[in-house]
């Protein structure tokens, strides 16, 4: 419940950082804290109280059932959240490079990292 | 002024849509049937202990396709954006003394770990993405290290594009092998003991083969930002 909470403070943050904010740079780290609070809102998502890692090893109890399969009895998390969020830590990697990129690009063409000197979409 | 007033009412305006969201949100005690579901079939029928490597690799792999997807257009970005030229010259200073050297020690080592997570990915924490993440981390150290260091623009492009090749052939092979539905199912190789590295069908070999994708793909971003700068 705290995470969940601390995640969506961390988006509404993010938020305000790159709406607020006139450096390019500032407002990418802006979109990096929203990204770190949706990982962190997703997680939150997928717990269950008391239990460990989804990973079937000596931390979580199994029993064999009756066919001779595995049934798992010991608490584990809800694994989906999880696996959602280590794809989307990647992409935010990907996509945080993408826009330094356009950092980089824009301060060769415009010599100039503040947004308010990029009017061509002001109306 | 106006844009403040106007910014702060958007803030409190998302913060009131979340509200619902964490007034009726109680964290659950148990697991729903979904995830009950995943956690039965990655045990009993991929015999693969990590339940989150059962997902991204098996029962969700369109979608870890489409993220490799992503990645690669990402990074083809960057490197749009960041044309090279071969005849630039390089500003930056001499490493230090603390740097070499360590960069020197630590370099082979961060490799090596990083092609253990993506290989222990379905015994362990860990997998391809991450041991790719470490992977480029380490060359990441040697470029800053070393300034005549140079990718090989050849390797990388033929690693990249190699490994995602596989990644659809291996794909392809569960489709073929074992008829229709199940494309990227990896049981068409023995599932092997319990907790033994060679195990699991094909899950190993997709998500070193991932492993080595996502390390490319990073290596290429951070090849395009290290000479992104020195010219337009």
């Amino acid at each position: 419940m705290m995470v969940l909470i601390c995640g969506l403070l961390l988006m509404l943050i993010g938020i305000w950082a790159m709406l607020i904010k006139k450096n390019i740079i500032r407002i990418i780290i802006g979109f990096s804290i929203l990204d770190t609070g949706t990982h962190l809102v997703i997680v939150a998502i997928g717990y269950v109280k008391h239990a460990t890692a989804p990973i079937v090893d000596k931390a979580v109890n199994i029993s064999q059932n009756a066919e001779g399969g595995i049934q798992v009895l010991g608490k584990v998390v809800d694994p989906v959240p999880s696996a959602l969020v280590l794809t989307a830590i990647v992409i935010g990697l990907a996509v945080t490079a993408l826009l330094l990129s356009f950092a980089v690009r824009l301060y060769k063409v415009g010599n100039s990292l503040n947004i308010n000197d990029y009017e061509e979409l002001k109306w | 002024m106006i844009k403040y007033l106007l910014v702060f009412v958007a803030i409190i305006g998302i913060g009131y849509i979340f509200l619902p969201f964490v007034m009726e949100f109680s964290t659950p005690t148990k697991l729903n049937p979904l995830a009950t579901s995943y956690v039965q079939g990655s045990v009993n029928e991929l015999n693969m202990p990590n339940v989150v490597t059962a997902i991204v690799v098996t029962y969700r792999g369109l979608d870890t396709l489409g993220e490799v997807t992503v990645l690669f257009l990402a990074t083809a970005g960057v490197g749009f954006l960041l044309k090279r030229k071969h005849d630039m010259v390089n500003h930056r200073r001499k490493c230090s003394e603390i740097l070499c050297t360590g960069a020197s020690l630590l370099t082979p080592l961060i490799v090596l770990f990083g092609v253990y997570i993506f290989a222990h990915g379905h015994l362990s924490p860990g997998g391809g993405f991450q041991g790719g993440v470490v992977i480029a981390s380490g060359f990441l150290l040697l470029v800053m290290a070393n300034i005549s260091f140079h990718f090989s623009h050849n390797l990388i492009h033929f690693s990249e594009s190699i490994s995602g090749f596989i990644y659809v052939l291996l794909g392809l092979a569960g489709l073929v092998l074992l008829g229709a539905n199940s494309f990227l199912d990896p049981r068409y190789l023995p599932a092997g003991k319990w907790l033994d590295i060679v195990s699991t069908g094909a899950v190993p070999i997709i998500y070193s083969i991932i492993g080595i994708k996502g390390g490319s793909e990073l290596c290429s971003v951070i090849d395009s930002l290290q000479h992104g700068g020195t010219e337009l």
